[in-house]
């Protein structure tokens, strides 16, 4: 095991740049997920590690070591593609045992090992078979295995379990999880499941245009979200965010949007700097944190029901502001009606403000 | 649905013409079918009577023959060998290297590679090769081959290689494989398909030439077989008929057999919706 570090990695494919001047580090025996919206540079940052691909500029190191131009080979590193890469006219045992050929273990011992890693995920039935006479999630999971079957210094996964049906999804989760565990093993991971990002990550990097905007733990990702785009796109649905107007209101902070009720807030040295600049503010609060308020008092705001889902204990009711859409995970409330007017309540512990560029605005004691 | 009666004359009318122009193509393949068991056969298509192998007793009699039949296997395979090979190693490279203008530099070898096949070029590579003390050798004749039809077998191995994707070899090389193994182990064997259309397709060609080995042999003990089958005319240039059919039949059944093992063995895949 070892730990990786971009220091100022850049990676451009002609005029575009994919990877922007990214530095970040990933200790040893760190799982490190990386998150973002399709072409943000997940898989290039990836490639990078591996010496599939060579930084435009910026260095890279593993366990210490400088490898920026080092050849893959010579990186001792496992790699789960996102296509797979199944070697079409080997069967499943060969391409699972593979990297143990290239070790120069004898066949009988290579095979035992593949057997061993493919029972573990399921597909230790099919290793006669060649990889086009088996199933999408088969083929991922053969992928898995044959990253899996060999110690490596540093593992990575590009979106490894994608196409495996739920159930699966969440055993080979809980295999990876155990892995990690128990041997320390240092991972990236490139997951659109944040739920796989959270339950697995020691780290979530938020990937967004060639830049990494919040590089935390999950917790903090899911409590401090550094800006808008990261509150947007962790969580389940993602945070809410709602314009708002700031003022300045005998000292205290007073927003205002259409069907907003709210307590006015301490004004900090940050709000303060922030509402000079502009006074538009984003007012953030996560779907779990609304209730349906049944009194008129307190934190709300009332608008318009939009649909009620119902997902078995819980319903997610979205109501319309104008175009905008504010969910609220509830118990299931099967009273609601299409069109009703909806008071959703929340508490001043739980919202976040972000200034005019979208930037997190810390709460008084953060 | 019910045909009306101009529609069903239509169909008879197509149905007659195209059986008309299938006799027209059918007609020499049974002669050549037919001739060489016939002692008697003429230019004229008969049913062999009696039935008899002579001409080709005859043939194997005629030791120029024979040595004509394996010096063109000889300059076939050596030319296949040097060509599979070559253009393999060549495809590989332009299609996974990065160099710049690579596209160009199959383009420009594709244009003048017509040329170097052609009659254009007889008197130039008859020159060449006299200068290098070839003439009258096999080399001679696959070095030529090889440079003539390089360029296209090249050309079409790189189109192939290009629909293949690069993951296999990375994924190889990320599991600790030197580009050599990866080439090797992941990609040649991915490959096969293409090479096959390629060893087929210059193997047909060298063994069905006869300008190129005309010009550049001169000993009837390096002759290959194409240029062979003149032997079996009369001084006066006449074919003996009998004798020229039974050789060709023999001359055509190396390519047929070759189609019928690569098709038996491979199958014959061709560009485009390759998936292995
Ligand atoms: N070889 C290449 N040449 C040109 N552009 C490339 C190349 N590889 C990637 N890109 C571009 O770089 C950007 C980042 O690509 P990358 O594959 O890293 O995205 P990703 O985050 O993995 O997306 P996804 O979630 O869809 O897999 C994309 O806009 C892509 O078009
Ligand atoms: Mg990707």
């Amino acid at each position: 095991m070892a730990s990786v570090e971009f220091r100022n990695v850049t990676k451009s494919f002609g005029l575009f740049t994919a990877v922007a001047d990214v530095s970040f580090d990933i200790g040893d025996g760190e799982f490190v997920c990386l998150l973002g919206p399709s072409g943000c540079g997940k898989t290039t940052s990836l490639r990078m590690i591996a010496g599939l691909e060579t930084p435009t500029s910026g260095e890279i190191l593993i366990g210490g070591r400088e490898v920026t131009h080092l050849h893959p080979k010579d990186r001792n590193i496992a790699m789960v593609f996102q296509d797979y890469a199944l070697y079409p006219h080997m069967n499943l045992a060969d391409n699972i045992a593979y990297p143990l050929k290239v070790r120069g273990e004898p066949v009988d011992k290579r095979h035992g090992r593949a057997k061993e890693v493919a029972d573990v995920l399921k597909i230790g039935h099919l290793m006669d078979r060649l990889p086009s006479q088996i199933s999408g999630g088969q083929q991922q999971r053969t992928s898995l295995a044959r990253a899996l079957v060999y110690p490596a210094q540093v593992y990575l996964f590009d979106e490894p379990l994608s196409n495996l049906d739920a159930k699966l999804r969440l055993e080979a989760r809980g295999f990876l999880n155990h892995l990690q565990r128990d041997m320390g093993m240092t991972a990236v991971y490139v997951t659109h499941d944040q739920a796989e990002a959270m339950a697995l990550a020691t780290r979530i990097a938020v990937m967004d245009q060639g830049r990494i905007v919040q590089y935390a733990s999950p917790i903090e990702i899911y409590r401090r979200p550094a800006t808008t785009f990261v509150a947007n796109f962790v969580g389940n649905p993602p945070m809410n965010l709602i314009e708002a107007e700031g003022t300045n209101r005998d000292g205290r902070l007073a927003l205002k949007a259409d069907g907003l009720t709210i307590a006015d807030l301490p004004i900090t040295d940050v709000i303060g700097k922030a509402l000079s600049n502009s006074p538009k503010l984003t007012l953030g609060v996560r779907p779990e944190h609304l209730s349906i308020a049944d009194t008129e008092t307190g934190n709300r705001l009332t608008a318009p029901l939009f649909a009620n889902e119902n997902m078995g204990p819980e319903s997610l009711v979205t109501v319309d502001r104008q175009g905008s859409r504010v969910t609220a995970r509830i118990f299931t409330d099967d009273h609601l009606s299409l069109g009703e007017t909806v008071t959703l309540g929340f508490s001043t512990e739980h919202i976040h403000l972000f200034d005019s560029m979208g930037n997190r605005i810390p709460a008084v004691g953060e | 649905m019910k045909l009306t009666i101009p529609a069903f004359v239509g169909r008879i009318a197509f149905s007659a013409l195209a059986a008309l122009l299938g006799a027209v193509f059918a007609l020499p393949l049974l002669w050549f079918l037919f001739a060489p068991f016939n002692a008697r056969a003429e230019l004229g298509l008969a049913v062999p009577e009696p039935w008899t192998l002579q001409n080709f007793v005859t043939v194997f009699g005629n030791s120029y023959a024979v040595q004509a039949l394996w010096n063109s296997f000889i300059q076939a395979i050596g030319g296949v060998i040097l060509i599979g090979a070559a253009a393999t190693l060549a495809a590989y490279a332009l299609s996974r290297s990065s160099i710049p203008g690579k596209g160009a530099v199959t383009y420009i070898l594709l244009l003048f590679s017509s040329v170097v096949s052609g009659s254009a070029a007889m008197v130039p590579i008859f020159l060449i090769i006299s200068a290098a003390g070839l003439m009258d050798t096999h080399i001679a004749v696959i070095l030529t081959f090889a440079g003539g039809l390089l360029p296209t077998a090249m050309f079409i191995l790189r189109d192939f290689i290009d629909s293949i994707p690069k993951s296999y070899e990375e994924s190889a090389m990320v599991a600790g494989a030197s580009p050599v193994q990866a080439f090797f182990d992941v990609a040649l064997p991915v490959i096969r398909p293409g090479i096959v259309v390629i060893v087929v397709w210059s193997f047909v060609n060298i063994w069905g030439s006869f300008l190129i080995p005309f010009i550049l042999l001169r000993s009837d003990r390096n002759m290959p077989a194409s240029v062979a089958i003149y032997s079996f005319y009369s001084e006066a240039g006449t074919p003996i008929v009998t004798l020229l059919a039974a050789y060709s039949l023999i001359y055509s059944l190396p390519v047929i057999a070759l189609y019928l093992f690569v098709s038996w063995k491979f199958g014959f895949r061709f560009f485009g919706g390759i998936k292995a």
